[in-house]
């Protein structure tokens, strides 16, 4: 008889190898269509093709005569940091009290919280999103995509303050009272600091959400002068022609940093799990 | 019912530390009007919309008329909505389904057996497909499956015409590209949740990979696989993202739902037509949410 283990050793190698060989295969895929985006920007002479035959910068410099396309990563950052800020100030609050008050019909309102932020897309609302921004005359003002993107996005950030919230021991707010501090400062001082990390995680995923999102802009805001980089992306190649690559390439790559960046931050600061996990 | 409102009220009076009746209902209620506003008033206004004849321009801008299920009807007897359905199905059964849930979870489970090195290299650069934004990375597929000189043509020395000749295969391959990452996550966490004693004992009774993954890990993390199913499902039905790379076309080759709302609406400027497909879709989402929350609830009792 053979060893026993030696089967097992065997099946275990070839295992890794099939293992190493699906992992290179589907890591090429992810990867491949990416490197454009890394070599085109600094080549002054980009086509479609992977190449780095005419390094430079030439494509960057050429950028800044758009008086549109700074302007328009600008208008993202505001855009962004509007609806982050939102979801933070009246999110917070919100997800305290869900955590904390039982008032009457606060699991019916959680409930439909939870259904309403699944069921409602912008692409099933993109109608009434504009008709309402229409009527409202916010059409083509940051505050009326600020506000709809904030709409989008609250129920779920509702939902992860709360599961935030409702870790910390309520404990910490009942002695802090008996010894007489004041509303205000058990907020101030007790809640706000222990669920920091839950603001920031949101913050940066509201962040993103917002710096992505095409739809919505492009449905609100006609006004070139308040496009955010996700719109100006795709007028760069609307036209087509070898000027225009060049812009869309060195703009994709500007435009992506700071997504990445924050990635990097969340990812290193807080672990990469679950709050990437929901998707406007 | 009257049980639960009765120890809600005692619960209420009680209070809580720090805030009480109307500080609370302060604190509630701008979350509330913003989501009421911008989330569930268009729901209904879509609904409403679907109803009626209205258009941006033309006498029906000024007074829309209730035409009923006018809309509906014609919506069932227009060939575009019914091709419109039948991509975004192909769509989400090939890139959500057999794509995105298949290909994250084989990654989750490779990566698990592998170094803490090679996993969260892998995870960095699919994370990295789902976090650029995605008018960039349609912008990377068009240069990638361009037909004279994109990266897919260059590496198989062909000349194939991807967006034009496949279209509805490019956006599907391109949609798994965008999103596996989330069902990798979702998986990966389910995996690392098994007890590792499990894995261990059926190592050393000599199960291979592939009998640890019948007997012990597909059954473990079922209730996941639902979840991740339904929701990736819901995400890309509601997709528009394939807009940036085809713009529904070539013809209507590529139009799902939300492209095929998007024309009639913001194109054509038939605002009645377009929402009451969007209300369709409304139902179908409301349908798949539903079974979410029911299946969520299950697994955490």
């Amino acid at each position: 008889m053979k060893n026993p283990f030696r089967g097992d050793l065997e099946k275990s190698a070839s295992e890794r190898v099939t293992s190493m060989l699906f992992v290179l295969l589907v890591s090429s895929f992810f990867l491949l269509p990416i490197i454009w985006l890394l070599l085109a920007p600094f080549d002054d002479q980009p086509t479609y093709r992977l190449k780095l035959t005419d390094p430079g910068f030439g494509n960057f410099r050429e950028l800044a005569d758009n008086p549109y396309a700074y302007r328009s990563l600008v208008n993202s950052a505001v855009f962004s940091m509007g609806t982050g800020l939102v979801i933070i100030l009246i999110g917070a609050p919100a997800a305290y009290v869900l955590s904390r008050v039982r008032f009457k019909g606060r699991d019916v309102f959680l409930y439909f919280l939870l259904l309403f932020s699944s069921v409602v897309s912008g692409s099933a609302a993109m109608v009434p999103l504009f008709l309402l921004a229409l009527r409202f005359n916010i059409l083509d003002t940051y505050h009326g995509v600020i506000f709809i993107l904030a709409g989008g996005l609250l129920p779920a950030a509702i939902f992860i303050l709360k599961d935030f919230t409702d870790s910390l021991p309520r404990s910490y707010e009942e002695s802090a009272k008996i010894f007489g501090a004041s509303s205000y400062r058990i907020l101030r001082d007790i809640v706000v600091p222990v669920i920091r990390p839950g603001l920031a995680v949101i913050f940066v995923w509201a962040f993103v959400q917002s710096w992505g999102n095409f739809l919505i802009p492009f449905i609100i805001i006609r006004d070139v002068n308040k496009q955010p980089a996700a719109v100006m992306m795709y007028s760069f190649y609307n036209e087509a022609g070898d000027a225009v690559i060049r812009s869309v390439a060195a703009f994709g790559l500007l435009y992506t940093i700071p997504v990445l960046l924050m990635y990097l931050y969340v990812n290193r600061k807080y672990g990469f799990r679950f709050y990437g996990g929901i998707k406007g | 019912m009257a049980i639960k409102t009765e120890t809600a009220s005692r619960t209420d009076k009680s209070g809580n530390a720090v805030l009480r009746g109307r500080a609370a209902s302060f604190f509630l209620s701008p979350a509330t009007i913003i989501i009421v506003l911008f989330l569930v008033l268009p729901a209904f206004w879509t609904i409403y919309l679907g109803v009626t004849n209205y258009r941006l321009t033309g006498f029906a801008a000024v007074s829309p008329e209730f035409v009923g299920l006018e809309n509906f009807r014609r919506a069932f007897n227009d060939p575009a909505f019914f091709n419109s359905l039948k991509v975004t199905f192909i769509f989400t059964l090939g890139s959500a389904i057999f794509g995105q849930a298949v290909l994250g979870f084989l990654l989750a489970w490779v990566l698990f057996g592998l170094s803490k090195r090679v996993r969260n290299s892998v995870e960095v650069i699919v994370i990295a497909a789902w976090m650029v934004p995605s008018s960039v990375v349609s912008f990377l597929w068009i240069a990638f499956l361009n037909g004279d000189s994109g990266t897919l043509n260059s590496i198989l020395g062909s000349n194939v015409r991807w967006l034009i000749d496949y279209p509805l295969e490019s956006i599907i391959v391109f949609n798994i590209w965008r999103g596996t990452a989330f069902s990798m996550l979702l998986f990966a966490a389910a995996v690392a949740s098994i007890p590792k004693s499990h894995l261990e004992v059926a190592r050393i009774a000599g199960a291979t990979r592939g009998q640890q993954l019948r007997t012990i890990v597909l059954p473990a993390i079922r209730p996941y696989i639902l979840t991740d199913i339904l929701l990736i499902t819901l995400w890309t039905f509601n997709d528009f993202g394939p807009y940036l790379i085809t713009a529904g076309g070539p013809g209507q080759e590529t139009e799902l739902l939300a492209i095929f709302i998007y024309n009639n609406a913001l194109r054509f400027l038939e605002f009645g037509y377009a929402s009451s497909i969007a209300a369709i879709m409304l139902g179908i989402n409301l349908i798949l949410s539903l079974i979410v929350i029911s299946s969520g609830r299950k697994r955490s009792k």
